[in-house]
């Protein structure tokens, strides 16, 4: 399946969002994700399922004015 | 002064971007003695460990945060950057902006009105960066805004306040509302002006990030804000077109022939 996160493509294998985060080593880091242009809150990620083209943003803590 | 119901002792909130290392960061926030610093949210690959650092650093300061969604240019845009700071900060408060202009980063003051209100209605405490138009704070207060963020001049332009006159006008339209002058901020006199004018409080990043000094400009800053409050309270005069004589005229001694 091939997705786009923060807009480069990536092929992933997994169903749901909480396992692709898992396998592209997002685990345990402190984020918070988008799916589609949609929010995608931290408990939902294990029952969200991921299609063929989704567009996944992942954003972490940064300096801000 | 009281944010949402939380009580702050200092009317400066500091920025974080732009200071020359996290150690200057550390020590321009104690200098500047602000309880409130402002933060973002960026894409981070799996590999990088930017936020994480950062994230760390900010729970080590130990004070509140007000995430913003600077660099958003649609309602649909901030309103998710808000969900995703709400989960990553742990705070209601957001700093909302919905840009328009590139040039100018003036705010789209429609897009602000309506994001406010689908935040407001889902719980968030707002903090609209805003024009100083009155109609449109109008609509902020009306859409559930309990805070106001106009700004000085445009972001970063180190201009000071544009509009005095449209600052004045609001700070009176609205006296129950707390007021906060954020952005285009140069030198400490700017904030002091502004609290002058009986702002609430006084909202900073490049000027004290981007100074030579950044931990003296940030004392700077603090001193003048505490100088400007102080003035307010304390009433100052109305400017007259004519002198007035400070020292009386009466019994002066008539010297002439």
């Amino acid at each position: 399946m091939r997705i786009f996160i923060n807009g480069e493509q990536h092929d992933v294998a997994p169903r749901t969002l909480a396992q692709a985060l898992e396998e592209l080593g997002y685990g345990g880091k402190k984020i918070a994700t988008a799916l589609n242009g949609r929010f995608v809150a931290a408990a939902a990620r294990p029952a969200t399922a991921l299609a063929d083209g989704d567009r996944l943003e992942v954003v972490a803590p940064m300096q801000g004015g | 002064m009281s944010f949402y119901g939380v009580e702050l002792s200092s009317r400066l909130l500091l920025g974080t971007a732009r200071y020359p290392s996290p150690k200057i960061l550390a020590e321009a926030i104690e200098a500047s003695q602000a309880e409130v610093v402002t933060v973002s949210l960026r894409r981070e690959a799996a590999a990088e460990r930017g936020g994480q650092s950062f994230w760390s650093f900010i729970r080590g300061l130990g004070g509140r945060v007000l995430p913003n969604t600077a660099g958003c240019h649609t309602v649909a845009e901030a309103v998710t950057t808000a969900h995703m700071a709400r989960e990553l900060f742990d705070t209601p408060w957001i700093k909302l902006e919905v840009i328009r202009d590139d040039e100018t980063l003036q705010p789209d003051v429609f897009g602000l009105v309506e994001a406010a209100r689908v935040l407001s209605e889902e719980g968030f405490e707002v903090f609209p960066y805003t024009t100083e138009d009155l109609g449109v704070a109008d609509r902020l207060v009306e859409a559930g805004c309990r805070v106001l963020v106009p700004w000085g001049a445009p972001i970063g332009s180190a201009r000071g306040l544009n509009n005095l006159y449209g600052l004045r006008a609001l700070r009176a339209h609205f006296p129950e509302i707390p007021l906060v002058v954020d952005a285009g901020l140069g030198v400490p006199s700017h904030a002091a002006a502004a609290m002058e004018l009986g702002y609430d409080a006084v909202l900073l990043n490049t000027a004290v990030a981007e100074a030579g000094d950044p931990v003296a400009m940030a004392r700077a800053f603090a001193l003048a804000i505490e100088a400007g409050r102080t003035a307010f309270a304390a009433r100052p005069l109305e400017p007259r077109d004519m002198a007035a004589p400070s020292t009386p005229v009466l019994g002066r001694a008539a010297l002439g022939n």
